[in-house]
């Protein structure tokens, strides 16, 4: 018998205090497109990366055509037929296409031919790409064309995929499944990571499946449902949020022509932004990263100021305003960056908790800090929301992510918020701290306030959302109500073309 | 193989036994440098950091220096170190301690000869609004058009040096002085001169000042919300701005501070122990008050132990250079290699070093 | 006063050797920058240079050799601020002053014996009857070889970064250290080499001072040309050749401001020599209030630590 393309024996990798991977074993076919499925944190990011060389595994061995196969460098993967299209792009914002895609290549030819050559392979594939366009004015989508026309100039056996459908919309999806399915057919392997159920039924004819860094189950997911996947992935069955119908209150946050200009260069600036959220109401805000997510939460925190009238609270108009002056009108805002913007990394969990807390919960008193005050307060949150740490004197960054994000929601909805804004509220986050978020996000609505969430992720935004929006290139889609709400529809609006269904039909 | 591996939270015994150890160190290798020299290695350390505060022979005309050397370098480290923890790096202190001299001088001359009492107190005015303006300079320049304050700030050092020149040999020149560049001494202008408080202690109102001033750093530190809020922006810049911090305003602050500090010690200084505006007036007490703050630690407390310590390398570094004609740069170089050991051994505190292969050989370089 | 004798040929061919050094330090700087490192060491490095490029010209009687030996010293202590940056992971902005202080006080300690000696001379290129043609004669065939160097240096340096694949490497750690490392370059290789460079070209620069230009060993000779280097690198928005023009506009400054006082002009002295570090300040604030374009060029990466986690 022929041995399989890769296959991986008794993979083990431990870092301090965690072990990522432990005794993974499966094999990759000619031709094959494997799934990898895990929830966060379940280890298939390091798996992969010991396959792409960028990390040596402590045990195991791998085998390459039942050759050992041991790369100490991403460049002797490469140089065997690996692939990879990094999840976290791995592009240079400054440089050409050309360039970027030449960096990731050992021998690369002359920029010119190069050029020529990414015209032509990008077109073959039907992922069109301008080899001289600057990367940093790239869409997330066209910038992950750009890693896939890397990779594929290579002529890869393996391409490995790590989450490459978040950042796209879903008429993008399908595009690179053609695109895969193509390749397929060419007889290449593709090993897909994600967490998304239904794109591996979809595009995958094996799946392995990894929890706490072990191989939980193997399955054919054609085979299998998406709640049972879910299960192997998750270990339990899961909490779905509960609430009751909406009642709308009345208007608390008004945003009206609502246009920033962004302050970083590659950044996209707003542009009339116009949205209204009501008591009791979750807005839900989708869109594809670099639509201008983190520029409207900035708009809405007061980092970045706007003419007064663009925003209202309770009628107040509060645009030209700063953050302190909008958290004593109660609108209170959670950022999708945790380490670094919704707190800082090397600070305790009680000097974060003055972060945002200081005034609100009366923790300085004539400017002087009641430290213990303070302490009592970041307490609260880790006992209500089920922080796991050893206590309010720990660094923010040693936290988990899901942990550090429960603390960080938690902080502002203890504030008791009339309005919150969050932007990713579960991103990076496991699904059991996800779920307790997105109730704990329910429950504050369903007590009468206006919640506004930004996220990428769809299914997450159809589960909370009473109204849906869509951001696109800094503009914003007239919010419609979720209820009957097709996928389509949903594509369309995150793409830009307003009003859905009369353009659908175009 | 040695690797680095970042720890979850930042070892507190390593924040106090770096500097103690950097210390020990710089002792070592300045040891070893003495001994390049043709000096006896002990003999020079010992000179240095033992002989000015307890031989018989030194101490008496040492041990009051400490506190004449080390009060313009406190003063001086707490102002930067505000500064430091926000990010933002005043590195021209040596100018805005020129200036505040010069301002200071400026305002005793004008008075010349007045017996009235409010001199010297408009003097510390005029010496804290010296050193702030020249601080200005750079704060306005980088809220107003983002341009780097390290390199406007430390410019603005040879501006004010060229100032100095100009005031010693022009318009500030003595004008009983025979025509030697130089003012008049302001130790014999009793208005003007900041005298000894107590007899052969070193103590002056600059000791005075540089005590309230660690005093009033601690507190905005450790008890008040500017104090976070410097904090917050010098480690999370985005978070700072998200808490409802302005950064300009931080920045104007916190130049602002430093500033008034280090001109205020300029004005200490020159109506004291320097006696009178000359060409060369300042001793580099701007420049060695930044190894003073990162010595210290960046806080209060360890500034003034940290200041007391370079002082008495100052001292020390005299003495060697009369007792075993030490070139005076020698200390300079001992205090170079002091912050060296200082940052090289600060990974302690954020990384535990692991002995074994690393995962990736190439990264480990 | 007197300006007649100001002549512009002259002034022109002055202000090439005024501005040599600092153009070495600066685009020695700029490669670090590309890198993704801000080393403000500069001037301790152009200082370091300065001495033993004078020592050792001093006791082998030949500049040449004073010059490799200020690159080796530029580039061994600029390796000292590798080490703390790269490998200890310290605070970049601290350890560069660190080593302007460190550079200061140890080129102050090794100068002390070559005070008032004079070099041996640094022989202007032979271009035959080229150098007596009138006005080109001065200004473009009458140099010191390092005055071409340093014009070849920055066309080489534009002509690698841009169009050579390691070029390209070092631009992409600058620009990203992440995707670099994500890519498999070796970040902290690529850094550690660029400041080796810099190191070596700031020692140049220095040679340049103590053994042309001034020449003469003096304490704190450098007087803040390697600040002014490092200024001279934001002028230019990273890009070589504007670090050439640059530098060519401040040594104009310079030697115009000289010229002024040898003229007599009825400003005193100090005011006159104020006015190299105040046009830099003005210089760049022009620069720094253009943001878009500035944040476009600067390297993305620039002044922030890597460590490879795993």
């Amino acid at each position: 018998m022929k041995p399989p393309l890769l296959s991986i024996k008794g993979l083990t990798k431990v870092y301090p205090g965690v072990v990522a991977n432990s005794e993974v074993t499966f094999d990759i076919g000619d031709g094959e497109v494997h799934a990898l499925l895990g929830e966060n944190g379940a280890g298939k990011s390091t798996l992969v990366k010991a396959i792409y060389g960028l990390i040596t595994p402590n045990e195991g061995v791998m085998e390459w055509r039942g050759v050992p196969y041991a790369p100490t460098a991403p460049s002797e993967a490469r140089a065997t037929g690996v692939a990879m299209v990094f999840q976290h792009f791995s592009l240079f914002d400054a440089m050409d296409v050309a360039e970027n895609v030449a960096l990731g290549m050992d021998n690369p030819p002359p920029i010119r031919e190069l050029a020529a050559k990414i015209t032509e392979v990008s077109h073959n594939y039907g992922l069109p790409l301008d080899p001289s366009r600057m990367v940093g004015d790239l869409s997330a989508g066209e910038r992950q064309r750009v890693e896939i026309i890397r990779c594929l100039l290579q002529n890869p056996q393996l391409l490995i995929m790590d989450e490459p459908t978040s950042v796209l919309t879903p008429q993008e999806v399908e595009i690179l499944f053609r695109t895969l399915r193509q390749l397929r057919s060419e007889g290449k392997s593709i090993l897909y990571i994600s967490h998304k159920l239904e794109e591996i039924r979809s595009l995958c004819e094996n799946a392995t499946v990894l929890r706490l860094g072990k191989v939980v189950g193997r399955a054919d997911p054609r085979e299998e449902s998406a709640r049972s996947l879910a299960e192997m992935m998750v270990g339990q069955s899961l909490h779905t949020p509960s609430r009751a119908p909406a009642q709308p209150g009345k208007l608390l946050l008004e945003v009206t022509d609502l246009s920033v200009t962004s302050p970083s260069a590659f950044g996209t600036s707003l542009r009339d932004v116009t949205f209204a959220v009501r008591a009791g109401e979750v807005l839900g805000i989708g869109g594809v990263a670099g639509n201008g997510q983190d520029e409207l939460l900035g708009a809405l925190s007061g980092e970045l100021r706007t003419a007064p009238d663009a925003i209202r609270m309770a009628g107040d108009p509060v645009g030209a305003t700063g953050p302190t002056a909008r958290r004593a009108l109660g609108l209170l805002c959670a950022p999708e960056e945790r380490l670094g913007h919704a707190a800082a990394p090397d600070m305790s969990l009680t000097e974060n908790a003055l972060l945002t807390g200081a005034y609100r919960e009366k923790l300085v008193r004539n400017g002087f800090i009641g430290w213990s005050k303070a302490r009592d307060f970041a307490e609260k949150i880790i006992l209500r929301f089920d922080v796991r740490t050893p206590g309010a004197h720990v660094a923010a960054r040693a936290l988990s992510g899901g942990n550090l994000q429960k603390f960080v929601i938690g902080r502002e909805i203890m504030q008791r918020p009339s309005v919150l804004i969050v932007n990713q509220p579960t991103w990076g986050v496991d699904a059991s701290a996800a779920a307790a978020i997105r109730q704990a996000l329910l429950d504050l609505a369903q007590a009468g306030a206006a919640v506004v969430v930004i996220s990428q992720d769809l299914d997450e935004l159809m589960e909370v959302a009473d109204n849906f929006a869509a951001l696109n290139g800094g503009r914003l889609s007239a919010p419609r109500p979720v209820q009957g709400l097709t996928m389509d529809q949903i594509g369309l609006m995150l793409g830009g073309a307003e009003g859905g269904e009369t353009d659908a039909a175009a | 193989m040695l690797r680095l591996e970042k720890r979850p939270n930042p070892s507190k015994f390593w924040n106090y036994a770096t500097p103690v150890t950097a210390v020990l160190l710089t002792m070592v290798a300045g040891g070893i440098l003495f001994m390049l020299l043709g000096k006896n290695p002990f003999e020079a350390i010992k000179l240095i950091f033992w002989d000015p505060l307890f031989s018989e022979q030194f101490a008496s005309y040492s041990r009051p220096q400490l506190l004449v050397k080390a009060g313009p370098l406190i003063l001086i480290a707490v102002g930067l170190s505000i500064g430091f923890r926000a990010g933002i790096w005043n590195i021209g202190a040596e100018g805005q301690y020129i200036i505040g001299a010069l301002c200071a001088a400026g305002v005793a001359l004008a008075f010349y000869p007045s017996e009235s009492w409010l001199v010297f107190p408009l003097m510390i005015v005029a010496g804290a609004f010296g050193g702030w303006l020249w601080a200005m300079i750079p704060a306005i320049l980088k809220t107003r058009f983002n341009t780097n304050e390290i390199l406007v700030s430390l410019l603005l050092v040879y501006v004010a040096e060229k100032l100095l020149a100009a005031a010693a040999t022009g318009f500030m020149r003595n004008p009983d002085g025979a025509g030697f560049p130089g003012s008049r001494n302001l130790n014999q202008y009793p208005a003007a001169a900041n005298h000894e408080l107590f007899a052969n202690t070193g103590l002056h109102w600059g000791g005075v000042a540089a005590f309230i001033a660690v005093l009033f750093t601690y507190i905005l530190l450790q008890r008040h919300i500017l104090g976070y809020h410097v904090q917050l922006a010098g480690q999370a810049p985005r978070a700072a701005r998200f808490a409802g911090v302005a950064p300009a305003r931080l920045v104007v602050l916190c130049l602002g501070l430093s500033g008034a500090f280090a001109g205020l010690a300029g004005m200490f200084e020159v109506a004291g122990p320097a006696r009178q505006i000359t060409i060369d007036f300042n001793a580099g007490y701007g420049f060695t008050a930044i190894i003073v703050a990162f010595l210290g630690r960046l806080h209060p407390v360890g500034i003034v132990l940290a200041g007391l310590l370079l002082a008495l390398t100052y001292i020390g570094g005299e003495l060697a250079q009369f007792m075993l004609n030490l070139p005076a740069a020698a200390i300079q170089v001992f205090q170079g290699m002091l912050l060296f050991f200082l940052l090289a051994l600060d990974v302690l505190s954020n990384y535990r070093i692991r002995l074994g292969v690393s995962p990736r050989a190439s990264e480990a370089v | 006063m007197d300006f007649s004798s100001i002549n512009p040929v002259t002034l022109i061919a002055m202000l090439m050797v005024a501005a040599t050094p600092i153009l070495l330090a600066a685009i020695g700087e700029l490669v670090v920058e590309k890198a993704g490192v801000l080393n403000l060491g500069v001037e301790g490095m152009m200082i370091t240079g300065a001495v033993s490029g004078f020592a050792v010209a001093v006791n082998t009687g030949s500049p040449l050799f004073g010059m490799l030996a200020a690159i080796l010293a530029g580039a061994a202590v600029s390796f000292i601020f590798a080490v703390l940056t790269q490998i200890l992971m310290a605070n970049q902005v601290a350890s560069g002053l660190a080593l302007t202080l460190f550079g200061l006080g140890f080129s102050a300690l090794m100068g002390q014996s070559y005070t008032g000696i004079v070099p041996p001379r640094t022989p202007k290129l032979d271009f035959g009857p080229l150098s007596d043609l009138p006005v080109v004669g001065r200004i473009i065939f009458g140099h010191d070889i390092l005055v071409y160097v340093s014009i070849l240096l920055v066309a080489a340096v534009w002509y690698w970064l841009n169009y050579t694949r390691s070029g390209r490497i070092l631009r992409a750690v600058g620009e990203n250290h992440d995707s670099a490392h994500a890519l498999g370059y070796q970040v902290k290789k690529v850094r550690i080499l660029a400041i080796m460079f810099g190191g070596a070209c700031a020692g140049l620069g220095g040679a340049y001072l103590s053994l042309v230009r001034v020449p003469q060993w003096t304490e704190g000779m450098t007087a803040g040309a390697g600040w002014i280097a490092l200024a001279l690198v934001v002028f230019a928005s990273w890009k070589p050749w504007r670090a050439l023009l640059g530098a060519y506009l401040f040594g104009g400054i310079t030697v115009l401001q000289l010229n002024l006082q040898a003229a007599g002009v009825r400003i005193p002295a100090e005011y006159l020599a104020m006015s190299p570090y105040i046009i830099t300040i003005l210089v760049l604030v022009v620069m720094s209030s253009n943001r878009g374009r500035r944040s476009l060029s600067a390297p993305g990466s620039l002044g922030r630590s890597f460590h490879a986690a795993g």
